[in-house]
């Protein structure tokens, strides 16, 4: 799939869910459904500032595109993460750079975590293409 | 004559409105209180008709303005039975309240080596100013803990204090814990070795029936919007004879007798310390604010409902347990195993419930309970049974969702 077709993805499955608990319950899936994270990897230079919760972010570059992992302390930050990597992980630095995050408006997400969510919800996108940026 | 709970509701605008489409059930109060329509009739009636400034100029509406300003001041005399109006000073609110007198007893009062003593439930607003002094002053800080019930160990502080130990600095009542503090006790105690007290009074003045002399204590400090007052209104209360030896924080209009290139002097009390134009528009709203307060019945079958419900959950722990529920709040601070307080607070928004999770101004105490924040539900007497219940039944879906 491709870098907008992931993200239309993730629209139309959000698109099933009306009430935003239930959106919620989304998440909260996608956050226990994403792979354990080595604990040897939770170090300080993998924790994305800005975020309440913690949230670790691990990059690699495998045949010249960025593989991200990540994980969270709180669980709807770990499935807001998850969507996120989800979306990015496979792609090369020059696909994450020419993205403008739009899809995440579609979503909603911004208006709907709570004022600390969403400047969370900022440092991490900002993380995604500081990788980006650095491995161009 | 206590009103029925459908006569107090009636009066918070707020409690009208909702959230997503579902009725607010506003359980943040230990954070700011909600307003009834008396206070924001008055804060709105200063802004349109009486807007002068006080105390300089002879015109009608600065003579009205200033009346209204200094019945504030007989209003919350009366209120904490202070032995004197002179003693109450006028601040943006408890952290103003508490700096400022960090900063003028420090000048007065401390010199290098001197000891300060805060509890370990403090709120950051009683710990920060402290440190600053402290460092300024080279005096050094040291702590009363709290046990695991979240009880301050008083036993220790009579061998804490020491001959260079000159204030203690408590809450009346900690954000976190909701326990009341035993004020009077440890003011004897104060007394008897010759230190101050410095009363912490946010979360305290809401609950209890404060009396200044009573207490015992030397200074005690509140804000308005904690209780049904104006946001931007606070107080500092303190004994004259201490007030009096006390230099101004703050240098400026009114705060001075005479001023001269050789040098300026200050005004009596408690002009001394309200230098600058003061909020003329919110510092009339304690008259309404105190005459709501005093008119709130305090509701104990909820606390103790919450109490029970709240600690027959598994895997909860309730930090600030008391087996003696009298000397409770209804302000319960928790953190569930396995949960984010950050992830049960979203979930609870998003059924109309606000309640705050963190650490709550108060990261010392967080770091004692080894915990990286805390889930903190507070209520007011407006919050009814009905409310208190579906707190319980959202708060165990909450946490089904999330395990």
């Amino acid at each position: 799939m491709t870098l907008k077709e992931k993200q239309q993805q993730i629209i139309d499955d959000f698109s099933l869910y009306e009430e935003w608990l239930d959106k919620y319950e989304y998440i909260i899936e996608l956050g226990k459904a994403l792979p354990p994270f080595p604990e040897e990897l939770k170090t300080e230079d993998r924790l994305i500032k800005g975020c309440q919760s913690r949230v670790w972010l691990d990059c690699e570059v495998s045949g010249g595109v960025l593989v991200f992992r990540a994980d969270s302390d709180a669980i709807i930050t770990k499935g807001i993460i998850s969507l996120l990597i989800s979306v990015y992980s496979g792609q090369t630095p020059q696909e994450i750079l020419n993205d403008d995050f739009s899809f995440l408006d579609a979503l909603g997400l911004k208006e709907n975590l709570s004022p600390t969510r969403a400047g969370g919800l900022a440092s991490m996108i900002a993380t995604i293409k500081a990788k980006a940026a650095e491995n161009e | 004559m206590m009103k029925s709970i459908d006569d107090i509701r009636a009066q918070f605008p707020q409690l009208q409105r909702t959230v997503y489409g579902k009725p607010l059930v506003y359980l943040d109060n230990a954070a700011t209180s909600l307003r009834p329509a008396s206070v924001i009739e008055r804060w709105t009636r200063s802004a349109a008709s009486q807007s002068a400034n006080l105390h300089r100029a002879v015109h009608c509406v600065a003579v009205e303005a200033t009346e209204a300003y200094e019945q504030a001041r007989d209003a919350v005399r009366d209120f904490i039975n202070a032995p004197e109006r002179e003693e109450v000073i006028f601040t943006s609110g408890t952290t103003h309240s508490i700096n400022l007198a960090a900063y003028s007893i420090g000048q007065a009062f401390i010199s290098e080596g001197d000891e300060v003593i805060v509890s370990e439930g403090e709120h950051h607003s009683n710990i920060v100013p402290w440190q600053l002094m402290c460092e300024r002053r080279g005096a050094s800080l040291r702590i009363l803990p709290v046990d695991e019930t979240g009880h301050i160990l008083i036993d220790l502080l009579p061998s804490l204090i020491s001959p260079r130990t000159r204030l203690v600095c408590l809450a009346h009542v900690s954000n976190v814990l909701g326990l009341v503090n035993p004020v009077r006790s440890i003011a004897d105690i104060c007394h008897s070795k010759g230190v101050m007290l410095l009363v912490d009074g946010a979360q305290g003045i809401v609950h209890q029936n404060v009396d200044v002399q009573a207490l015992g204590c030397d200074f005690y400090a509140f804000s308005g919007h904690k209780m049904y007052g104006a946001p931007g209104t606070g107080v500092l209360w303190g004994r004259r004879a201490l007030l009096e030896q006390m230099p101004p924080m703050f240098g400026g209009g009114e705060m001075i007798q005479t001023v001269s290139w050789s040098g300026s002097t200050w005004a009596p009390l408690p002009a001394k310390f309200e230098a600058g134009t003061q909020d003329i528009s919110a510092v009339p709203c304690w008259v309404p604010a105190i005459e709501v307060l005093k008119e709130m019945p305090q509701d104990d079958a909820l606390r103790d409902y919450i109490y029970d419900a709240l600690t027959s959950i598994d895997g909860l722990t309730l930090y600030g347990r008391s087996s003696e529920l009298s000397e409770k709040v209804p302000l319960f601070s928790f953190a569930v195993q396995g949960v984010h307080h950050e992830d049960l607070a979203l979930i609870l928004d998003k059924m109309g419930i606000a309640v705050r999770s963190g650490q709550m101004c108060a990261e010392p105490l967080m770091d004692r309970f080894g915990v990286t924040g805390m889930l903190r539900a507070s209520f007011a007497p407006y919050n009814t049974m009905q409310e208190a219940e579906y707190f319980v039944s959202s708060l165990l879906k909450a946490i089904k969702m999330l395990q």
